[in-house]
């Protein structure tokens, strides 16, 4: 399932998981990742809602999108460096 | 004959021993049911202890015992290290060739430390998550005469999360009386957006951080070391140069559990919160730094689920249904922590209830010193 439209080379299901869970496993993937890779992470945890977005702008990365669908939320990344 | 086999000698493992030792005495001496604990050096650390090494209070001597003096009499101990577990038979193979086979697996494999993840992080980075490392970074505290200290983490999840907080507010206090404070700088770096990842906890160390001015840096995971201009650079981009340095080394579970095919590459063993199962795996439990519960990887998480893996063991081998206060963790977790000057707070939380940490004060850094030297008789006997 993917809620917007964009191709996404990486999906990671980091719902049940808290906070700093899902932001620690989108900088493993950032880490792993080659710059352009498309990221998403999707989490019901309301802190990395706002915590991913301010880590990405921070890192240097694109949010590319945030979506809340079925009780839980799709960050989607772009690896920018 | 049940036979209930406990990898890893630590607070997890000697508690949980003993506990199902106790549970099923009957049974063990009927010759129906054995205890086997696993353990690589068969000697107990304190490892809570090794910060206050590094802080000048404690000797590496005091913080450990022979594990059998802290095992019930019931429980066999086995010295050797575990190298494969084999599901599917149901044994575990130690170095060496000997298997032991099982009805029951308990996991406390706890949590290594990998330094060599981070170039340079040997001669560069201190830390005190051991013994020696503890020492050498005492002896450069020691040595330190002003300059800038930076204190960071250099992967998540870590042991003691708590720890690099308060080696910074004993730090913090150490210059101060040394009179070396105005001649120096202290850093912290969080990986997260904010000083601590439990919100409540990072309300409560924020003003102090303020008030002893140590400067957070918040979203800075370490990445690099740069030796020669002395500079740590984070994932985010950014650099901090530092005379004196020290990080918390990367972590992660056990290598056994991840050739067993039990746990991905980090080694953290997905674990059913409640009931402390290997998740898929019936008869395989885990407890402590080895599972991958969103919890302090902390002696006390080990302590307070020693009792529910227990509970079930025995229930599976008495073939009832698990009972009473322990048939299931609630996420029940305490420790105390250090803010320096000679005070203290403690963390008392579980899965629904955030710790709400009282105002620091001094009864709470003696009770961390009083449970510090009390350990020995009291938790891994399962006496609190």
């Amino acid at each position: 399932m993917q809620v917007l439209e964009v191709p996404v080379n990486r999906t990671i299901d980091a719902r049940g998981s808290y906070c700093p869970g899902p932001l620690m496993e989108l900088i493993r993937a950032i880490r792993e990742g080659s710059v352009g890779d498309i990221i998403a992470v999707w989490s019901n945890d309301a802190g990395s809602r706002l915590d991913i977005p301010k880590w990405v702008e921070k890192a240097g990365h694109r949010l590319v999108g945030l979506e809340t669908r079925d009780g839980y939320d799709e960050i989607v990344v772009e690896k920018l460096r | 004959m049940e036979r209930i086999v406990v990898l890893g000698g630590g607070v997890g493992g000697t508690l949980v021993a003993n506990l199902v030792a106790r549970k099923l005495k009957g049974e063990i001496r009927r010759g129906d049911a054995s205890v086997t604990v696993v353990d690589e050096r068969g000697e107990h650390i304190y490892q809570p202890g090794y910060m206050y090494i590094a802080m000048g209070n404690e000797r590496p001597e005091r913080l450990k015992r022979p594990e059998r003096s802290l095992l019930d009499r019931e429980v066999e101990l086995v010295i050797g290290r575990a190298v494969e577990i084999d599901v599917a038979t149901r044994r575990v193979v130690l170095e060496g060739g000997r298997e032991l086979g099982y009805e029951q697996l308990i996991l406390a494999t706890g949590s290594r430390i990998l330094p060599e993840e981070i170039k340079h992080f040997d001669t560069e980075a201190h830390h005190f998550y051991g013994p020696e490392a503890a020492q050498r970074l005492r002896r450069a505290l020691d040595a330190f005469e002003g300059g800038r200290i930076v204190i960071g983490i250099a992967g998540m999840p870590y042991k003691c999360p708590p720890a690099p907080l308060e080696v910074a507010f004993l730090m913090e206090h150490e210059l101060r009386q040394r009179g070396l404070r105005e001649r120096s700088e202290l850093h912290y770096c969080s990986p997260i957006g904010r000083a601590f990842t439990i919100e409540s906890v990072s309300e409560m160390a924020t003003p102090i951080l303020a008030e002893k001015k140590i400067e957070l840096h918040t979203f800075f995971n370490v990445e690099t070391i740069d030796p020669d201009r002395k500079v740590i650079g984070s994932l985010e981009g950014e650099e901090l140069p530092y005379d004196l340095l020290v990080l918390v080394p990367p972590h992660r579970g056990a290598q056994v559990v991840i050739d067993a095919g039990l746990a991905p590459p980090s080694g953290w063993l997905p674990t059913d919160p409640h009931t402390l199962e290997v998740k898929g795996h019936p008869g395989i439990h885990a407890l402590g730094d080895a599972t991958d519960l969103p919890l302090s990887k902390a002696g006390s998480t080990a302590h307070f689920e020693a009792p529910v893996v227990a509970e079930r063991v025995a229930a599976a081998i008495k073939g009832r249904a698990p009972q009473g206060k322990h048939a299931e963790y609630d996420g029940k977790v305490m420790c105390f922590f250090e803010v320096g000057d000679g005070k203290g707070t403690l963390l008392q939380f579980d899965y629904d209830h955030p710790p709400q940490p009282p105002k620091p004060n001094r009864l709470w850094h003696l009770g961390k010193i009083v449970f510090n030297k009390t350990y020995w008789h009291t938790v891994p006997k399962g006496r609190v």
